[in-house]
Protein backbone atom coordinates (compact mmCIF):
# COMPACT_ATOMS: atom_id res chain seq x y z
CA UNK A 1 0.00 0.00 0.00
CA UNK A 2 1.59 3.28 -1.32
CA UNK A 3 0.42 6.90 0.16
CA UNK A 4 0.43 9.70 -2.46
CA UNK A 5 -0.67 13.34 -0.99
CA UNK A 6 -1.50 15.44 -3.96
CA UNK A 7 -2.03 19.42 -4.33
CA UNK A 8 -5.20 20.87 -3.70
CA UNK A 9 -6.26 21.44 -7.11
CA UNK A 10 -5.38 17.85 -8.36
CA UNK A 11 -7.13 16.77 -5.34
CA UNK A 12 -10.33 18.46 -6.40
CA UNK A 13 -9.42 17.27 -9.93
CA UNK A 14 -9.20 13.71 -9.26
CA UNK A 15 -12.47 14.21 -6.60
CA UNK A 16 -10.41 12.77 -3.50
CA UNK A 17 -10.48 14.83 -0.36
CA UNK A 18 -7.36 12.97 1.26
CA UNK A 19 -4.40 11.10 0.77
CA UNK A 20 -4.81 8.18 -2.07
CA UNK A 21 -3.69 5.09 -1.73
CA UNK A 22 -2.64 3.00 -3.97
CA UNK A 23 -1.36 -0.81 -4.92
CA UNK A 24 1.64 -0.87 -6.85
CA UNK A 25 3.43 -4.02 -7.73
CA UNK A 26 6.76 -4.18 -7.98
CA UNK A 27 10.00 -2.16 -7.66
CA UNK A 28 8.64 1.54 -5.68
CA UNK A 29 9.97 3.90 -7.94
CA UNK A 30 8.49 7.44 -8.87
CA UNK A 31 7.81 6.36 -12.00
CA UNK A 32 5.85 2.71 -10.75
CA UNK A 33 3.74 5.09 -7.83
CA UNK A 34 3.07 7.95 -10.47
CA UNK A 35 2.13 4.86 -13.06
CA UNK A 36 0.14 3.14 -10.61
CA UNK A 37 -1.64 6.35 -9.72
CA UNK A 38 -2.57 7.81 -13.32
CA UNK A 39 -4.11 4.59 -13.55
CA UNK A 40 -6.46 4.94 -11.26
CA UNK A 41 -6.72 8.63 -11.77
CA UNK A 42 -6.66 9.06 -15.85
CA UNK A 43 -8.06 13.03 -15.33
CA UNK A 44 -4.47 13.72 -13.68
CA UNK A 45 -2.25 12.14 -16.42
CA UNK A 46 -0.53 14.88 -18.03
CA UNK A 47 -0.87 17.26 -14.67
CA UNK A 48 2.26 16.08 -12.97
CA UNK A 49 4.55 14.41 -15.78
CA UNK A 50 4.42 15.96 -19.27
CA UNK A 51 2.76 13.61 -20.98
CA UNK A 52 5.04 13.57 -24.16
CA UNK A 53 8.48 13.23 -21.91
CA UNK A 54 7.03 12.33 -18.95
CA UNK A 55 9.15 14.53 -17.03
CA UNK A 56 7.80 16.36 -13.96
CA UNK A 57 6.02 19.41 -14.45
CA UNK A 58 8.39 22.32 -13.62
CA UNK A 59 6.33 24.07 -10.98
CA UNK A 60 5.99 20.47 -9.17
CA UNK A 61 8.01 18.78 -6.46
CA UNK A 62 8.22 15.37 -4.76
CA UNK A 63 9.28 14.90 -1.44
CA UNK A 64 9.26 11.94 1.18
CA UNK A 65 10.75 11.25 4.60
CA UNK A 66 11.76 14.86 5.10
CA UNK A 67 13.60 14.83 1.62
CA UNK A 68 13.21 16.55 -1.96
CA UNK A 69 13.65 13.67 -4.37
CA UNK A 70 12.19 16.00 -7.12
CA UNK A 71 15.71 15.69 -9.30
CA UNK A 72 15.77 11.82 -8.59
CA UNK A 73 16.06 9.35 -11.90
CA UNK A 74 12.15 7.99 -12.31
CA UNK A 75 13.38 4.43 -11.59
CA UNK A 76 15.41 4.97 -8.64
CA UNK A 77 13.93 3.19 -5.36
CA UNK A 78 11.71 5.58 -2.88
CA UNK A 79 12.49 5.44 0.65
CA UNK A 80 11.38 2.35 2.62
CA UNK A 81 8.88 4.42 4.73
CA UNK A 82 7.00 5.00 1.47
CA UNK A 83 7.33 1.56 0.16
CA UNK A 84 6.12 0.18 3.40
CA UNK A 85 3.53 2.47 3.60
CA UNK A 86 4.94 4.61 6.54
CA UNK A 87 5.31 7.70 5.05
CA UNK A 88 3.32 9.33 1.90
CA UNK A 89 5.04 10.28 -1.45
CA UNK A 90 4.12 14.01 -1.36
CA UNK A 91 3.16 15.89 -4.75
CA UNK A 92 4.01 19.38 -3.80
CA UNK A 93 2.99 22.27 -5.92
CA UNK A 94 5.78 24.91 -6.13
CA UNK A 95 5.27 28.24 -4.69
CA UNK A 96 5.69 31.03 -7.49
CA UNK A 97 3.47 33.86 -7.95
CA UNK A 98 4.49 36.27 -5.03
CA UNK B 1 -39.03 30.05 -22.73
CA UNK B 2 -36.35 31.57 -24.92
CA UNK B 3 -33.07 32.98 -22.78
CA UNK B 4 -29.41 33.43 -23.17
CA UNK B 5 -26.31 32.17 -21.25
CA UNK B 6 -23.47 34.25 -21.53
CA UNK B 7 -19.82 31.46 -21.14
CA UNK B 8 -16.89 33.66 -19.24
CA UNK B 9 -13.60 32.42 -18.94
CA UNK B 10 -10.89 34.14 -16.85
CA UNK B 11 -8.02 34.17 -15.39
CA UNK B 12 -9.29 32.45 -12.04
CA UNK B 13 -12.04 30.58 -13.47
CA UNK B 14 -15.21 29.88 -15.71
CA UNK B 15 -18.77 31.39 -14.80
CA UNK B 16 -21.85 31.14 -16.86
CA UNK B 17 -24.14 33.99 -16.53
CA UNK B 18 -27.83 33.26 -17.36
CA UNK B 19 -30.95 35.07 -18.22
CA UNK B 20 -34.77 34.76 -19.27
CA UNK B 21 -35.25 36.72 -23.12
CA UNK B 22 -35.73 39.85 -21.19
CA UNK B 23 -31.75 39.84 -20.37
CA UNK B 24 -32.28 42.26 -17.32
CA UNK B 25 -31.98 39.99 -14.43
CA UNK B 26 -28.93 37.72 -14.61
CA UNK B 27 -27.79 34.78 -12.19
CA UNK B 28 -24.00 34.08 -12.14
CA UNK B 29 -23.66 30.92 -11.92
CA UNK B 30 -19.53 29.48 -10.60
CA UNK B 31 -16.79 29.80 -10.36
CA UNK B 32 -16.34 26.59 -12.10
CA UNK B 33 -12.45 25.44 -11.76
CA UNK B 34 -11.31 28.02 -9.18
CA UNK B 35 -7.77 29.22 -9.32
CA UNK B 36 -7.80 28.17 -12.88
CA UNK B 37 -7.22 30.42 -16.00
CA UNK B 38 -9.81 29.32 -18.48
CA UNK B 39 -8.86 30.80 -21.75
CA UNK B 40 -12.33 29.67 -23.81
CA UNK B 41 -15.12 28.12 -23.19
CA UNK B 42 -18.00 27.38 -25.77
CA UNK B 43 -21.05 26.12 -26.46
CA UNK B 44 -21.90 23.36 -29.57
CA UNK B 45 -24.45 25.37 -32.23
CA UNK B 46 -25.75 21.77 -32.58
CA UNK B 47 -26.60 20.88 -28.73
CA UNK B 48 -26.57 24.07 -26.50
CA UNK B 49 -26.23 22.18 -23.63
CA UNK B 50 -22.45 20.33 -24.70
CA UNK B 51 -20.07 22.96 -23.25
CA UNK B 52 -16.51 22.49 -23.71
CA UNK B 53 -13.62 24.40 -21.50
CA UNK B 54 -10.02 24.80 -21.75
CA UNK B 55 -8.64 24.95 -18.30
CA UNK B 56 -4.81 25.59 -17.56
CA UNK B 57 -1.76 26.76 -15.17
CA UNK B 58 1.83 26.83 -15.10
CA UNK B 59 1.42 24.15 -12.53
CA UNK B 60 -0.48 21.21 -13.64
CA UNK B 61 -0.99 22.14 -17.59
CA UNK B 62 -3.82 21.46 -19.94
CA UNK B 63 -6.96 20.31 -19.24
CA UNK B 64 -10.15 19.73 -21.00
CA UNK B 65 -13.90 20.02 -19.67
CA UNK B 66 -16.84 18.92 -20.90
CA UNK B 67 -20.55 19.58 -20.20
CA UNK B 68 -23.51 17.70 -20.81
CA UNK B 69 -25.88 19.91 -19.07
CA UNK B 70 -25.60 23.31 -19.75
CA UNK B 71 -22.61 24.07 -17.55
CA UNK B 72 -23.74 22.42 -14.28
CA UNK B 73 -21.32 19.64 -13.84
CA UNK B 74 -18.37 18.93 -15.77
CA UNK B 75 -16.25 16.26 -16.56
CA UNK B 76 -12.45 16.33 -17.79
CA UNK B 77 -11.47 14.67 -20.79
CA UNK B 78 -8.35 14.22 -23.05
CA UNK B 79 -5.72 16.59 -22.88
CA UNK B 80 -2.95 14.88 -24.58
CA UNK B 81 -1.92 17.62 -27.80
CA UNK B 82 1.06 16.26 -29.12
CA UNK B 83 1.92 17.30 -32.71
CA UNK B 84 2.04 15.31 -35.43
CA UNK B 85 5.32 13.39 -36.44
CA UNK B 86 8.93 15.21 -36.02
CA UNK B 87 7.56 18.91 -34.72
CA UNK B 88 10.29 20.67 -36.25
CA UNK B 89 10.91 24.05 -35.32
CA UNK B 90 9.79 27.99 -35.70
CA UNK B 91 11.57 30.96 -35.33
CA UNK B 92 12.20 32.34 -31.74
CA UNK B 93 12.59 36.36 -31.06
CA UNK B 94 16.36 36.10 -31.69
CA UNK B 95 15.61 34.70 -35.40
CA UNK B 96 17.24 31.07 -34.18
CA UNK B 97 14.87 28.12 -34.93
CA UNK B 98 13.16 26.71 -32.34
CA UNK B 99 11.12 23.38 -31.35
CA UNK B 100 7.25 23.38 -31.38
CA UNK B 101 6.09 23.24 -27.96
CA UNK B 102 2.66 22.85 -26.64
CA UNK B 103 1.65 25.33 -24.03
CA UNK B 104 -2.05 25.27 -23.70
CA UNK B 105 -5.26 26.01 -25.22
CA UNK B 106 -6.36 29.35 -26.04
CA UNK B 107 -9.83 28.66 -28.65
CA UNK B 108 -12.36 25.77 -29.01
CA UNK B 109 -14.70 26.11 -32.23
CA UNK B 110 -17.17 23.27 -31.29
CA UNK B 111 -18.45 21.68 -34.99
CA UNK B 112 -20.90 23.41 -36.54
CA UNK B 113 -23.22 20.07 -36.95
CA UNK B 114 -21.64 17.56 -34.53
CA UNK B 115 -21.87 18.34 -30.86
CA UNK B 116 -18.55 15.67 -30.36
CA UNK B 117 -16.49 17.13 -33.55
CA UNK B 118 -14.89 19.81 -31.83
CA UNK B 119 -11.12 22.19 -33.50
CA UNK B 120 -8.58 23.63 -30.83
CA UNK B 121 -6.45 26.43 -31.39
CA UNK B 122 -3.30 25.87 -29.35
CA UNK B 123 -0.20 27.57 -28.51
CA UNK B 124 2.69 26.82 -30.35
CA UNK B 125 0.48 27.72 -33.27
CA UNK B 126 -1.56 24.52 -34.50
CA UNK B 127 -4.84 23.39 -34.88
CA UNK B 128 -5.89 20.16 -33.56
CA UNK B 129 -9.64 18.42 -33.36
CA UNK B 130 -11.61 15.41 -32.07
CA UNK B 131 -13.98 13.46 -32.97
CA UNK B 132 -15.23 11.38 -29.90
CA UNK B 133 -16.26 14.94 -27.37
CA UNK B 134 -12.57 15.70 -26.51
CA UNK B 135 -11.41 12.37 -25.65
CA UNK B 136 -8.94 12.02 -27.59
CA UNK B 137 -7.11 15.04 -29.77
CA UNK B 138 -5.39 14.61 -33.32
CA UNK B 139 -3.36 17.54 -34.91
CA UNK B 140 -4.37 18.99 -38.42
CA UNK B 141 -0.82 18.98 -39.50
CA UNK B 142 -1.37 21.03 -42.79
CA UNK B 143 -1.50 24.30 -41.20
CA UNK B 144 1.68 24.09 -39.55
CA UNK B 145 3.39 22.54 -42.46
CA UNK B 146 2.26 25.06 -44.83
CA UNK B 147 5.94 26.27 -46.07
CA UNK B 148 5.67 29.03 -44.26
CA UNK B 149 5.32 27.37 -40.74
CA UNK B 150 9.19 27.87 -40.04
CA UNK B 151 9.29 31.32 -40.00
CA UNK B 152 6.35 32.22 -37.66
CA UNK B 153 7.54 33.86 -34.74
CA UNK B 154 5.82 34.36 -31.59
CA UNK B 155 4.07 37.64 -30.77
CA UNK B 156 4.62 39.11 -27.15
CA UNK B 157 1.47 36.70 -26.00
CA UNK B 158 3.10 33.64 -27.30
CA UNK B 159 2.31 31.81 -30.65
CA UNK B 160 -0.92 31.17 -30.44
CA UNK B 161 -3.64 29.94 -32.83
CA UNK B 162 -6.41 32.28 -30.95
CA UNK B 163 -9.24 32.57 -33.51
CA UNK B 164 -11.01 29.73 -35.53
CA UNK B 165 -14.19 30.67 -37.82
CA UNK B 166 -15.95 28.19 -39.66
CA UNK B 167 -17.99 28.60 -42.54
CA UNK B 168 -21.21 28.00 -42.49
CA UNK B 169 -21.91 27.28 -46.14
CA UNK B 170 -19.07 25.06 -46.91
CA UNK B 171 -17.73 22.92 -44.14
CA UNK B 172 -14.98 22.30 -45.47
CA UNK B 173 -13.80 26.07 -45.74
CA UNK B 174 -12.47 27.53 -42.38
CA UNK B 175 -10.27 30.77 -41.20
CA UNK B 176 -7.96 30.54 -38.31
CA UNK B 177 -5.58 33.32 -37.07
CA UNK B 178 -2.07 33.37 -35.28
CA UNK B 179 -0.30 35.71 -33.90
CA UNK B 180 2.16 36.77 -35.08
CA UNK B 181 2.03 35.07 -38.23
CA UNK B 182 -1.36 36.07 -39.55
CA UNK B 183 -4.58 34.54 -41.13
CA UNK B 184 -4.69 31.73 -43.20
CA UNK B 185 -7.73 29.72 -44.81
CA UNK B 186 -8.11 25.71 -45.65
CA UNK B 187 -10.90 24.86 -48.44
CA UNK B 188 -10.14 21.23 -47.97
CA UNK B 189 -11.27 20.23 -44.13
CA UNK B 190 -7.88 21.46 -42.85
CA UNK B 191 -5.83 18.97 -45.18
CA UNK B 192 -3.95 21.95 -47.17
CA UNK B 193 -3.67 26.07 -46.26
CA UNK B 194 -3.20 28.89 -47.43
CA UNK B 195 -2.12 32.47 -46.23
CA UNK B 196 -4.87 35.09 -46.60
CA UNK B 197 -2.67 38.62 -46.20
CA UNK B 198 -2.41 40.61 -49.56
CA UNK B 199 -3.23 44.09 -48.26
CA UNK B 200 -2.86 44.06 -44.51
CA UNK B 201 0.04 46.33 -43.57
CA UNK B 202 2.30 46.22 -40.47
CA UNK B 203 4.71 48.35 -39.66
CA UNK B 204 6.69 46.32 -37.05
CA UNK B 205 8.26 44.07 -39.78
CA UNK B 206 10.70 44.28 -41.86
CA UNK B 207 8.68 43.71 -44.88
CA UNK B 208 5.23 45.41 -44.28
CA UNK B 209 3.14 43.43 -46.79
CA UNK B 210 4.76 39.99 -46.13
CA UNK B 211 2.63 37.01 -46.63
CA UNK B 212 3.07 35.98 -43.22
CA UNK B 213 4.00 37.49 -39.95
CA UNK B 214 1.05 39.92 -39.43
CA UNK B 215 -0.37 40.35 -35.62
CA UNK B 216 -3.87 39.49 -36.54
CA UNK B 217 -6.11 39.73 -33.57
CA UNK B 218 -9.16 38.53 -34.08
CA UNK B 219 -11.41 37.71 -36.99
CA UNK B 220 -15.44 38.17 -37.52
CA UNK B 221 -18.31 36.62 -40.06
CA UNK B 222 -21.23 37.07 -40.20
CA UNK B 223 -23.12 33.51 -41.42
CA UNK B 224 -24.88 35.12 -44.49
CA UNK B 225 -22.04 36.15 -45.55
CA UNK B 226 -19.35 33.88 -45.54
CA UNK B 227 -16.73 35.92 -47.96
CA UNK B 228 -17.01 38.87 -45.93
CA UNK B 229 -14.72 39.27 -42.64
CA UNK B 230 -13.77 41.68 -40.75
CA UNK B 231 -10.16 41.66 -39.07
CA UNK B 232 -9.01 43.79 -35.84
CA UNK B 233 -5.48 43.37 -37.10
CA UNK B 234 -2.58 44.82 -34.20
CA UNK B 235 -3.12 47.94 -35.58
CA UNK B 236 -6.02 48.45 -38.15
CA UNK B 237 -9.84 47.12 -38.69
CA UNK B 238 -9.40 45.73 -41.98
CA UNK B 239 -12.58 44.05 -43.93
CA UNK B 240 -12.39 41.60 -47.12
CA UNK B 241 -15.50 40.35 -49.36
CA UNK B 242 -13.15 37.63 -51.02
CA UNK B 243 -12.58 35.13 -48.21
CA UNK B 244 -9.84 36.75 -47.21
CA UNK B 245 -8.07 37.36 -50.99
CA UNK B 246 -8.32 40.56 -50.34
CA UNK B 247 -7.78 43.02 -47.73
CA UNK B 248 -8.77 46.50 -47.29
CA UNK B 249 -8.91 48.73 -44.05
CA UNK B 250 -12.13 50.33 -42.67
CA UNK B 251 -10.31 52.35 -39.41
CA UNK B 252 -12.01 55.57 -40.97
CA UNK B 253 -12.86 57.72 -37.78
CA UNK B 254 -12.06 55.58 -34.84
CA UNK B 255 -9.99 57.16 -32.49
CA UNK B 256 -7.53 54.81 -32.87
CA UNK B 257 -7.41 51.31 -35.00
CA UNK B 258 -5.43 49.37 -31.97
CA UNK B 259 -7.51 47.03 -30.65
CA UNK B 260 -8.96 43.16 -29.95
CA UNK B 261 -11.84 42.45 -30.13
CA UNK B 262 -14.06 42.76 -33.88
CA UNK B 263 -17.91 41.10 -33.83
CA UNK B 264 -20.89 41.53 -36.21
CA UNK B 265 -24.42 42.14 -35.44
CA UNK B 266 -26.32 38.79 -35.35
CA UNK B 267 -28.89 40.21 -38.14
CA UNK B 268 -27.02 43.03 -40.08
CA UNK B 269 -23.95 41.91 -41.93
CA UNK B 270 -23.21 45.18 -41.87
CA UNK B 271 -23.19 46.63 -38.40
CA UNK B 272 -20.18 45.30 -36.76
CA UNK B 273 -18.31 46.26 -33.42
CA UNK B 274 -14.72 47.10 -31.73
CA UNK B 275 -13.46 48.18 -28.96
CA UNK B 276 -10.40 50.52 -29.65
CA UNK B 277 -7.70 50.56 -27.05
CA UNK B 278 -5.36 53.29 -27.11
CA UNK B 279 -1.76 51.43 -28.09
CA UNK B 280 0.03 48.59 -27.89
CA UNK B 281 2.43 50.69 -25.65
CA UNK B 282 -1.09 51.68 -23.58
CA UNK B 283 -3.57 48.81 -23.09
CA UNK B 284 -6.35 50.52 -22.08
CA UNK B 285 -8.92 52.91 -23.66
CA UNK B 286 -8.23 56.28 -25.05
CA UNK B 287 -8.81 59.63 -22.43
CA UNK B 288 -10.00 56.82 -19.68
CA UNK B 289 -13.46 56.36 -21.41
CA UNK B 290 -14.68 52.79 -22.59
CA UNK B 291 -15.96 53.06 -25.57
CA UNK B 292 -17.80 50.72 -28.06
CA UNK B 293 -17.40 52.14 -31.56
CA UNK B 294 -20.20 50.64 -34.11
CA UNK B 295 -20.03 50.65 -37.67
CA UNK B 296 -23.71 50.46 -39.98
CA UNK B 297 -21.87 50.69 -43.09
CA UNK B 298 -19.61 47.46 -42.56
CA UNK B 299 -16.71 50.03 -41.81
CA UNK B 300 -15.37 53.81 -42.18
CA UNK B 301 -17.53 55.15 -40.71
CA UNK B 302 -18.11 54.81 -36.53
CA UNK B 303 -20.31 56.00 -33.81
CA UNK B 304 -18.70 55.89 -29.76
CA UNK B 305 -21.65 53.82 -28.05
CA UNK B 306 -21.28 55.11 -24.49
CA UNK B 307 -24.38 55.20 -22.59
CA UNK B 308 -23.99 52.97 -20.18
CA UNK B 309 -20.00 52.16 -19.94
CA UNK B 310 -17.84 54.12 -17.53
CA UNK B 311 -16.32 57.88 -18.93
CA UNK B 312 -13.57 58.43 -16.91
CA UNK B 313 -11.31 57.08 -14.87
CA UNK B 314 -11.60 53.81 -17.22
CA UNK B 315 -8.58 51.64 -17.71
CA UNK B 316 -9.15 48.18 -18.46
CA UNK B 317 -8.72 45.66 -21.44
CA UNK B 318 -11.25 44.24 -23.76
CA UNK B 319 -9.37 40.73 -25.07
CA UNK B 320 -9.54 39.42 -28.55
CA UNK B 321 -11.89 36.50 -27.32
CA UNK B 322 -14.16 38.81 -24.82
CA UNK B 323 -17.01 40.25 -26.94
CA UNK B 324 -19.91 38.03 -28.63
CA UNK B 325 -23.73 38.65 -29.92
CA UNK B 326 -26.86 36.61 -29.27
CA UNK B 327 -29.54 36.25 -31.75
CA UNK B 328 -32.62 37.44 -30.00
CA UNK B 329 -34.69 39.72 -31.77
CA UNK B 330 -32.76 42.54 -30.63
CA UNK B 331 -29.48 41.82 -31.02
CA UNK B 332 -27.60 41.43 -27.98
CA UNK B 333 -23.72 42.57 -27.57
CA UNK B 334 -21.85 41.21 -24.57
CA UNK B 335 -18.15 42.03 -23.55
CA UNK B 336 -15.95 41.28 -20.38
CA UNK B 337 -12.77 43.60 -19.67
CA UNK B 338 -9.49 42.48 -17.73
CA UNK B 339 -11.42 44.57 -14.54
CA UNK B 340 -13.52 41.75 -14.20
CA UNK B 341 -16.69 43.48 -15.77
CA UNK B 342 -19.00 42.10 -18.02
CA UNK B 343 -21.20 44.19 -20.05
CA UNK B 344 -24.54 43.73 -22.36
CA UNK B 345 -26.37 45.32 -24.34
CA UNK B 346 -29.86 44.26 -25.46
CA UNK B 347 -30.34 46.80 -27.98
CA UNK B 348 -27.51 46.49 -30.43
CA UNK B 349 -24.96 48.25 -28.55
CA UNK B 350 -27.23 51.47 -27.83
CA UNK B 351 -27.05 51.43 -24.19
CA UNK B 352 -24.94 48.95 -21.91
CA UNK B 353 -24.97 47.67 -18.23
CA UNK B 354 -22.88 45.63 -16.49
CA UNK B 355 -24.02 42.11 -15.67
CA UNK B 356 -21.67 41.49 -12.96
CA UNK B 357 -19.10 43.46 -11.85
CA UNK B 358 -15.94 42.29 -9.99
CA UNK B 359 -14.91 38.95 -11.46
CA UNK B 360 -11.48 37.78 -12.03
CA UNK B 361 -9.69 39.25 -15.49
CA UNK B 362 -11.90 38.74 -18.15
CA UNK B 363 -10.48 36.33 -20.87
CA UNK B 364 -13.47 35.06 -22.83
CA UNK B 365 -16.78 35.87 -23.60
CA UNK B 366 -19.42 33.54 -25.40
CA UNK B 367 -23.10 33.90 -25.59
CA UNK B 368 -25.64 31.10 -26.49
CA UNK B 369 -29.28 31.84 -27.33
CA UNK B 370 -31.85 29.03 -25.91
CA UNK B 371 -34.69 28.79 -27.31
Amino acid sequence: MIRVTLPWHLRNLARTDSEVVLDVSGEITQRTVLDALEDAYPMLRGTIRDHVTSKRRPFLRFFACEEDLSNELPDAPLPDAVAKGTEPFMVVGAIAGG
Amino acid sequence: MSGVRVLVGTRKGAFTLESDGKREKWEVNGPHFGGWEIYHLKGSPADPNRLYASQSTGWFGQLIQRSSDGGKTWEPVGNKFVYDGVPGTHQWYDGTPHPWEFKRVWHLEPSLTDPDHVYAGVEDAAIFQTSDGGQNWTEMPGLRGHGSGSKWTPGAGGLGLHTIVLDPSNLKRMFIAISAAGAFRTDDGGATWKPINQGLRSEHIPDPTAEVGHCVHRIAMHKSRPNTLFMQKHWDVMRTDDAGESWREISGNLPTDFGFVVDVHAHDPETIYVVPIKSDSEHFPPDGKLRVYRSKSGGEEWEALTKGLPQQDCYVNVLRDAMAVDSMDSCGVYFGTTGGQVYASKDGGDSWMSIVRDLPAVLSVEVQTLK
